[in-house]
């Protein structure tokens, strides 16, 4: 995308690296170091607020020169010095576009097409700038522009859009024709660009510096305005020289290379251009930097606009003449020559991608470690790979907010609807570089607590009177410290050992707790584990009992134990069942294993108690000679029918009759319709879709299960299911116990040993081995003014306050909403502590805690510039989800599109600079809404197509209950990545494209992954050596179709592949099977169902498509 | 009478049967008069090495409402190859295959000797024995280890082809699957819930409807399918090895509780489990218990050791919670086991009560054996239950299955009741009589366990109207038809036919006098007191027997345990009252009156009086009660002993005295079923209480005139003695004599 857009400005590359460094001065000025730019950095120092006034002017201006953007293609060719300008202006108006233009000033023209328009716009909205702290985003959209633009906009929207109303479907339509053909330009244009590059690299050197320059201000400035605000005026600035040598030095190089290799390639456009973006993106980082950072710097003042004023002088006079050419389309018509731009669509390359903004963030947060110490940080974006320090806050790994920076009334909160919620992952696995939270022993008395709100001692808490007494930083009742726990205060007022004090320093941390914390007030004994499987006729006959009883003698070696211990002390039992159930004592002393049936499912116990759960190692003979039985016992079943509930039923039993805690392994294949409690039919009626009777597709069949999970979360019994279904099993229903004892759910429909184990394997492996905390209470603090209010994930709640979690694992994620019930203080923040009450796998009961202290704002602008887009989708999406059980799904996305309108549309009222009503101006942090918004809204749950059964909506629905803000991401809007436009020798992942058929070039392999499938597209013309080297046959045509596996071949191009395939696998929590999809084949149809950009078969809209109709709508909230 | 006496001993003897009555009085009003009942003791299947089976099916009265078996009694045209049925007078032809019949060619059921005859029945499908044992294992270690053995060893006295099922108990139920290899596996049941035999089935998987179709051909052997019951010959080493690996029940009793121990259900299941695989075949369902039941249906007492299991005493204050809800239950599974001819032993060996007064119902219903000891790991268990697989002459199990009396009586005649261990089969006829003594209103009984010695009480009425007399020299007539399962797995079919005369009271008077039968009426009068003690009140029982009988074994009746309850548990009462419902007429006769012995150098052994005169100092006595059997050694003896003279050559006259009632008493233990409890004790011994209780306390603290006389010893008790008894008695017949 970008590299289309990158054409245009090739020519001006050149010259826009010497606008550069104007631009930069002009922008950043001072910070760049540049000796010209000082100047103007002077300048623009001292001038900020006043800038941003003057600059306003011009956004007013800028809504005429809307009709601008065209003028900007005009310019584009010249523009680069109005580049420069626009730079800044980008800044201001759409980071992301004014990122691009930058881009394409350093690199890519590409943004900078876009950015024109959007610069336009961006101009009216840039204001924003002052802030470092606080980076505003505003992101224009070009085409919206075109749609909203004034009396001459009409024009406009007649040209590509037509009415932003219309545009929807118009602008669809349009767009993609016309799109793709100024793609095709666009393409033909890198090219020139990419020579260019060549060309230009020795001014690309010194400009990288420059970018670099740039850059880091613009990483520091924009993106982490609250980095920058600490790191900055060190740092940043002064790190800039120094981070740009770096990235000088490194970025350079690298970018050089593949500018080389991209030259190489200049043959093939395609190639240059993905190359050539990541080795640009460095720069372009910088440039990017600059672009967003310009806007957070400009950010604060949104009257900043007038800074841009300035700059905005040129972009104006351009707007005018790309009016009068190419009408409103500006974003596109900037990158596209001229005459494309012509035909008024939409350019999808104008319009946010995620791509852009993930590859953002990742070049400019993922260097250097986010450290927590301060407060309302908004931490880098979940696909980015960063170090986390704790230094007083929680890191994100363990909680992440929609908004760090909280609305000090309810009235604002209500005013912006934006959902102010933490995804909290008490027990997320860190990377091996991050310690785990220290334990903390306080003895005999246990955890030190307020004593009216029973918060933890943390960091914020407030020692006074000499260390003698504290205050509580939650509810601000004071209470004695006691006496072996007092300590001096230094001069500061703080602790003299707080820096020995994990629960004085660090925001995550745990406490052993004593034996008050404990059930019934005993120590808990070790959990255990029992494995219940199937062995009706199904399992047998798929050959999966066999599969699995194999596959457990080895992995019971592999359970999970604490620390460094050299043996799990965890215990395991065995039960198979089908219409009946079979314990089986495997007590050590026994010659060989005794199976116990017991068919009153009506009324179930547990038979055993002596020999049911055994230490692996002492029983392990018998073990084995069992689970060697198992799969013979059952050669000849023709039992049919199973049960479930009592099934449960007697897991649970037996964890009691142990008084432990544990999990239960379920394997099993189909509905539960033998005569037993939890009885099941078949319901599944597919008619019911789109009727206001959809929603009991998705609720359980029976309370009985309701009842049966809450006697588990009583008894610490978490649930995990395998599901192994040839048909209907409902899984709606089955899904409770799991669902509500925070256990996990997989499935594995028509499942066959050749095809399934490794992918049922693997993920048996993992939910084997994986930490878990059993019998745990969660329960969330807020400080006065907030309060936790509703709670979404995998858990059971007795009361309003409690999570209560049978299980956790370091998966499991429960997302917490929080409403107002008094006003804020600015001054002392918004606070939340997590306690996370558990038994470990040693059965150690402790405590953990996550503390997080977050800001507090009296200006909306304040909010909007610190939220987090993947949190927020997070959240809507489990709300929508959740929502769909009581209400139609239709009533379900209609709230959220309202919301998501009022978001933007309250945004657009209250901070963006006065603009056209025709532009669609998105927050910076929010530019990606609309995109994520439509992929919750095409999902399988919300909108169905004919191929997803009901179980698959009942799966799907309930596996993102409990998804991290990690898992959403991926899982809404899929990673696409082109496989041969890298150099084979990269080991770093290739650059993903963004998810539309449009970006797929047939004679390219890509692979997609969206946390749950993996598919390999293998293009129609692919080169013959490709596929010979991938799948070992001659030609396109003899790939098989569904290939799950791909042949071992020892060549750098299959190693690579399939090194890149096993490390997307081991990113994600489950294994992801793969498919290898041919062009134009059956399966393609498939594979198009995650292409979320484009429209979908069951009617989701189109990326543009939604665009239009969001700016439909948040038109109307504003008249 | 010594005429009769012979007579008597004959009848009993070649028809064992034994008749209160000898000669019957005519009338009604003349048999009420004489108190007692004109009633028989029958041991039906009385071991007779004389008789051989005969090989073919008895012939039958061809009047539906009869028939009666043809039997020596019958007239008989053989000319017409007619005969004439001597309970309806209907007159049958002779079957095809009895043309050659003659008067001297006379089939054996028509000769006067076979009175009593065996018919082997070929027809039906030859059911093989089946045994299911029923375990407890809420035992204490060792007393499990003893019970394994001496079922392990029981193995290998069982045929064959004998099917052998196994199912433990203790806090949960298990029924073991015999036929796996490898794994072990057994279904589980849980103890607390009481299931219907449908539900039993269905979770043993008895019941399974794909299978019919395909089950129907190989009908034959419809049992063959039951995993849990399988011939001992193919698992016969996988049994003894589960047996061996059998564990105590692994669930934690805590202190100050009684193991749960679900003994209702488990006796449930093994009852459904057989109706359902093996219904209307004889089987044999043996429970081991350790203990009361303390949960779930037939429950006897709660799991709180310190609520203490119920006692007499708490039964007449009606404070024994538990045990009318568990007689039922048990009552329940008896039926259920009677209706399909299986018979359920109780093996229950504990020092405390174990709830047989509860579970009585279940052996004294169906027939099976009740033994009480203080532990498996005592010779009185392993011999007793090691005696229950002995063989007879033929090498045949002494035991039989499934087994219907049916009781036929010529028309002056009706069926009162029987008292035994039976049930009964509501067969109404015209010979059954309104008024019940005993199980009454039928003329069949259903019998599940029979062996040589099982002894039913019949009784009957005399209808005949007074002025409706019978001509003289007229008999009447009564046949005992028992169809039964015997061990050797055939059916067979024993028909007795007893006849005796009539006589009118008034006239004569002393033929009946002289025909009465005074030991069989004293068994047959205990009989239904027992009965009746067994649902009435205690003491009631005790005035009406006074009032029907003056003689001296109602003394020792009195005290006999079957109607006493003072000094004895409910279980006791309950076992000794099923023994003396179910032996023979001899064993019956110790059980009211002990027998006892006395060996001393005046002479050969002599039964003396049981009488505290009896104890002397140079005696040895030799007391048996039947359940006991007591040596005693009298004062001088046992000093004797002490001093060692029987280890001395020149005394060794004395060594042989000493050894004379062991002799003696191991004679009897050879003999008896159950074992009795084997005491040797001596003057001054702990265990000479059991001998001091029974003798007639003539001599008491009480009497000062014989106090410290050296003949007999004193017995310390507020019992009225034999004589004062008698005084009271003598006063009271005269008084009354009105």
């Amino acid at each position: 995308m970008n590299v289309n857009q990158s054409a245009p400005p090739v020519p001006p590359f050149g010259q826009p690296q010497p606008v550069y460094p104007g631009y930069h001065q002009s922008s950043y000025g001072g910070q760049p170091g540049s000796t010209a730019p000082p100047t103007h950095y002077g300048a623009y120092n001292g001038p900020v607020p006043g800038y941003q006034e003057t600059l306003a002017p011009g956004v007013s201006r800028a809504p005429p020169s809307l009709g601008a953007p065209p003028a900007t293609t005009a310019q584009t060719p010249c523009g680069q010095a109005a580049y420069g300008q626009f730079g800044q202006g980008d800044v201001q108006n759409g980071p992301s576009s004014t990122v691009q233009m930058q881009r394409l000033s350093g690199s890519q023209p590409f943004g900078s097409a876009p950015l024109a328009p959007v610069v336009s716009q961006p101009t009216v909205l840039q204001p924003y700038g002052p802030l470092p702290t606080s980076s505003q985003v505003t992101a224009q959209l070009a085409g919206m522009q075109i749609s909203g633009a004034m009396a001459p906009a009409p024009p406009t929207l007649g040209l590509g859009y037509g009415p932003p109303t219309s545009l929807a479907s118009a602008s669809g339509s349009f767009p993609n024709s016309g799109l793709y053909g100024s793609y095709s330009q666009g393409q033909a244009p890198p090219l020139s660009q990419t020579q260019g590059h060549p060309g230009a690299q020795p001014p690309q050197r010194s400009a990288p510096p420059q970018a670099s320059s740039f850059t880091p201000p613009a990483s520091g400035g924009p993106r982490m305005p609250s980095m920058s605000g600490p790191l900055l005026p060190g740092q940043g600035f002064g790190g800039p020289p120094v981070s740009q040598p770096n990235h000088v030095s490194s970025p350079p190089p690298q970018v050089l290379p593949p500018g080389t290799q991209m030259t190489g390639p200049p043959g093939p456009p395609p190639p240059m251009h993905s190359s050539q973006q990541p080795g640009y993106q460095l720069q372009q980082n910088g440039s990017f930097g600059p672009g967003r950072g310009p806007q957070p710097n400009y950010g604060s003042p949104y009257p900043g606009a007038p800074t841009f004023g300035s700059q905005p002088g040129p972009p104006q006079p351009l707007p005018p003449k790309r009016l009068d050419p190419d009408a409103i389309p500006s974003p596109q018509l900037n990158e596209l020559p001229p005459q494309q731009k012509t035909r008024h669509r939409i350019d999808p390359d104008a319009i946010p991608s995620p791509i852009q903004v993930i590859e953002d963030d990742r070049n400019n947060r993922g260097s250097e470690p986010f450290v927590t110490g301060v407060r309302g940080q908004v931490p880098p974006l979940v696909t980015t790979n960063f170090l986390v320090k704790d230094q007083g806050n929680a890191s994100p790994r363990y909680i992440r907010c929609t908004s760090y920076n909280i609305p000090c009334t309810s009235d604002m909160a209500k005013q912006a609807q934006v959902p102010l919620a933490a995804v909290i992952k008490p027990l997320a696995r860190l990377p091996p570089e991050e310690a785990s939270p220290y334990v903390v022993d306080h003895g005999e008395s246990g955890p030190l607590r307020c004593n009216r709100c029973k918060a933890y001692m943390c960091p914020f808490m407030q020692f006074i009177e000499g260390g003698r007494r504290f205050q509580c930083c939650f509810c601000s009742c004071i209470n004695d410290v006691p006496p072996q726990y007092f300590q001096h205060l230094d001069h500061t007022g703080k602790r003299v050992d707080a820096y020995d004090r994990p629960e004085l320093s660090l925001g995550s941390y745990e406490f052993l707790a004593t034996v008050d914390y404990c059930k019934n007030n005993k120590f808990p004994s070790p959990p255990a584990f029992i494995f219940m499987i199937d062995v009706s006729y199904n399992a047998i006959r798929s050959g999966l009992v066999r599969l699995l009883c194999e596959e457990l003698k080895s992995l019971l070696d592999c359970l999970p134990r604490e620390g460094r211990a050299e043996e799990s002390a965890i215990r395991v039992g065995f039960v198979t069942y089908n219409k009946v159930l079979h314990f089986y004592n495997v007590k050590s002393s026994l010659a060989q294993p005794q199976m116990m049936v017991v068919s009153d499912v009506a009324d179930m116990f547990v038979p055993l108690l002596d020999g049911f759960l055994v230490n692996v190692n002492e029983s392990r003979a018998v073990i084995t000679s069992l689970l060697d039985q198992i799969p013979e016992m059952f050669a000849d079943t023709r039992e049919t029918e199973t049960v479930f509930a009592p099934v449960i039923q007697a897991g649970m039993e037996a964890l009691k009759a142990a008084e432990c805690a544990g999990k239960l392994f379920l394997f099993h294949t189909s509905l539960p319709i033998a005569e037993a409690p939890g009885k099941l039919k078949n319901r599944d009626d597919r008619k019911l879709i789109n009727t206001d009777k959809e929603k009991t597709l998705f609720q359980p069949q029976t309370g009985a299960y309701q009842t049966l999970a809450k006697e588990c979360v009583a008894q610490g019994c978490c649930v995990d299911l395998f599901l192994f279904p040839n048909q209907y099993v409902d899984v709606a229903t089955l899904c409770v116990v799991p669902q509500l004892t925070g256990g996990s759910v997989y499935k594995y429909a028509c499942f066959q040993v050749e095809n399934d184990q490794e992918r049922f394997l693997s993920d048996l492996r993992r939910d084997v081995q994986k930490v878990v905390g059993f019998d745990a209470v969660m329960r969330v603090r807020t400080s006065t003014g907030i309060r936790a209010v509703d709670f979404f994930g995998a858990f059971y709640m007795s009361n309003t306050t409690d999570v209560e979690l049978a299980g956790l694992d370091g998966d499991k994620t429960v997302t917490v909403e929080f409403k107002h019930d008094d006003r804020l203080n600015e001054e002392s923040g918004a606070l939340l502590q997590c306690a996370l009450l558990y038994t470990s796998c040693a059965g150690q009961r402790r405590l953990r805690i996550h503390n997080l202290a977050l800001n507090c704002c009296t200006q909306l602008a304040d909010l909007y510039r610190n939220c987090e887009t993947d949190t927020l989708i997070n959240y809507m999406a489990k709300f929508a989800y959740r929502g769909v059980l009581n209400s139609p799904v239709k009533t379900v996305r209609d709230a959220l599109i309202t919301q998501c309108a009022q978001i933007l549309a309250c945004y657009r009222k209250n901070c963006a600079s006065p603009s056209s009503a025709g532009q669609l101006i998105l927050p910076e942090c929010m530019k990606l809404l609309p995109v994520y918004l439509n992929c919750v809204l095409k999902s399988d749950v919300l909108q169905p197509g004919a191929e997803v059964t009901t179980d698959d909506r009942a799966y799907v629905r309930q596996l993102v209950t409990s998804m991290d803000v990690a898992e959403t991401n991926v899982f809404f809007y899929p990673r696409l990545l082109p496989l041969t436009k890298s150099p084979i020798e990269s080991t770093t992942e290739p650059p993903a494209v963004r998810a539309s058929e449009e970006r797929l070039s047939d004679g390219d392999i890509y692979l997609l992954e969206n946390g749950l499938n993996l598919f390999l597209w293998v293009g129609a013309s692919v080169q013959q050596g490709v596929v010979q080297s991938l799948f070992s046959v001659s030609s396109f045509s003899q790939i098989t179709s569904g290939l799950s596996i791909l042949p071992v071949l020892d060549n750098p191009l299959s190693k690579k592949v399939r090194g890149l395939v096993d490390s997307l696998r081991a990113q994600r929590s489950r294994y992801m099977k793969l498919i290898v999809v041919k062009q134009e084949d059956k399966l393609e149809m498939l594979f198009k169902h995650f292409l979320v950009e484009d429209k979908s078969l069951s009617g989701g809209a189109s990326y543009v498509d939604f665009l239009c109709h969001m700016h439909k709508e948040i038109r109307q909230l504003l008249s | 009478m010594a005429t009769y006496l012979e007579f008597i001993q004959q009848n009993e003897e070649r028809d064992g049967v034994r008749f209160s009555w000898n000669v019957w009085p005519s009338s009604r009003l003349e048999a009420t008069r004489m108190v007692v009942p004109l009633a028989c003791l029958l041991t039906p299947l009385r071991e007779r090495p004389d008789l051989p089976p005969v090989q073919y099916e008895p012939v039958l009265c061809s009047r539906p409402t009869c028939k009666a078996i043809l039997n020596p009694l019958c007239q008989v045209d053989y000319r017409a190859k007619l005969w004439a049925c001597n309970f309806c007078f209907q007159r049958n032809q002779f079957p095809p295959a009895y043309t050659g019949i003659s008067e001297v060619n006379q089939p054996a059921e028509l000769m006067p000797q076979f009175s009593t005859i065996e018919y082997v029945i070929q027809r039906g499908p030859q059911s093989p024995l089946i045994f299911l044992y029923v375990v407890d294992t809420c035992l204490e270690e060792d007393d499990l280890q003893a019970l394994k053995e001496s079922l392990q060893m029981s193995l290998s006295l069982l045929p064959p082809d004998a099917l052998v099922g196994l199912i433990t108990f203790g806090r949960m139920v298990q029924v073991h699957e015999l036929s796996c290899e490898g794994i072990s596996k057994s279904f589980v049941f849980r103890g607390t819930k009481d299931l219907t035999a449908k539900q039993i089935q269905d979770m043993l998987g008895l019941t399974t409807p794909a299978m019919p179709m395909q089950q129907a051909r190989p009908q034959e052997h419809p049992f063959v399918s039951s995993r849990f019951l399988q011939p001992i010959q193919k698992i016969d080493m996988n049994l003894t090895d589960l047996l061996g690996e059998l564990q105590r029940d692994p669930w934690p009793v805590t202190q100050g509780k009684r193991p749960l121990r679900s003994t209702g259900v488990a006796l449930s299941i093994a009852v459904g489990l057989l109706e359902g695989t093996f219904p209307n075949t004889g089987a044999r369902i043996m429970l081991f218990t350790g203990g009361p039941p303390t949960q779930g249906p037939g429950m006897v007492v709660g799991d709180e050791l310190k609520v203490p299991i119920r006692s007499w005493h708490d039964i007449e204050k009606d404070n024994a919670r538990f045990m009318k809800k568990a007689t039922k239950h048990y009552e329940m599974l008896a039926n259920r086991a009677a209706t399909n001819g299986h018979c359920i032993d109780i093996y229950a060996c504990a020092l405390d009560q174990t709830g047989l007064l509860e579970m009585k119902c279940c052996a004294n219903l169906t027939g099976g054996h009740m033994v009480m000891g203080d532990s498996f790991n005592t010779s009185l268990f392993k011999q007793t239950f090691q005696r229950i697989f002995s063989k007879d002459f033929n090498g045949n199990f002494r035991m039989a299955f499934g087994a219907t009396l049916e009781v036929k009586t010529s028309r002056e005649l009706k069926i009162a009741g029987a008292v035994g261990p039976c049930v009964s089969l509501n067969v109404k006829g015209p010979c059954v009589s309104e008024n019940e003594l005993g199980v009454g209103g039928t003329s069949q009984w259903k019998i599940c366990g029979l062996d040589p010695t099982s002894t039913l009480g019949i009784y009957f009425e005399v209808v005949n109207q007074h002025n409706a007399p019978i001509p003289q020299g007229g008999r009447g007539a009564i046949q005992f038809v028992t169809q039964y399962q015997h061990s050797s797995t055939q059916r067979r079919i024993r028909v007795t036919t007893v006849a005796r005369n009539w006589a009118d009271a008034q006239s004569h008077l002393r033929h009946i006098e002289a025909a009465f039968d005074q030991e069989a009426a004293a068994v047959l009068m205990a009989r239904l007191g027992v009965f009746r003690a067994e649902s009435e009140e205690g003491p009631d029982v005790l005035r009406w027997l006074d009032r029907q009988l003056i003689r001296l074994f109602m003394f020792h009746l009195r005290r006999s345990p079957f109607l006493q309850v003072f000094n004895n548990s409910p279980d006791e009462s309950s076992y000794y009252r099923h023994h003396f419902a179910r032996q023979d007429l001899t064993q019956s006769l110790i059980m009211i009156q002990p027998i006892l012995y006395s060996y001393s150098f005046h002479g050969p052994p002599e039964p003396v009086l049981l009488d505290s005169s009896s104890i002397l100092a140079d005696r040895i006595l030799l007391m048996d009660t039947f359940f006991q059997i007591v040596i005693y050694l009298g004062e001088t003896i046992a000093q004797w002993r002490k001093a060692g003279y029987q280890d001395m050559p020149e005394y060794e006259n004395f060594k042989h005295l000493l050894q004379a009632p062991l002799d003696d008493a191991q004679e009897i233990l050879q003999a008896r079923f159950p074992m009795p409890r084997y005491i040797n004790t001596e003057h001054g011994g702990s265990q000479a209480r059991f001998l001091l209780s029974k003798v007639n306390p003539s001599q008491t603290h009480n009497n000062l005139y014989t106090w410290g006389q050296e003949t007999g010893a004193p017995i310390l008790t507020d019992d009225v003695s034999l004589q004062v008894f008698m005084d009271h008695l003598k006063k009271l017949a005269v008084s009354s004599a009105c």
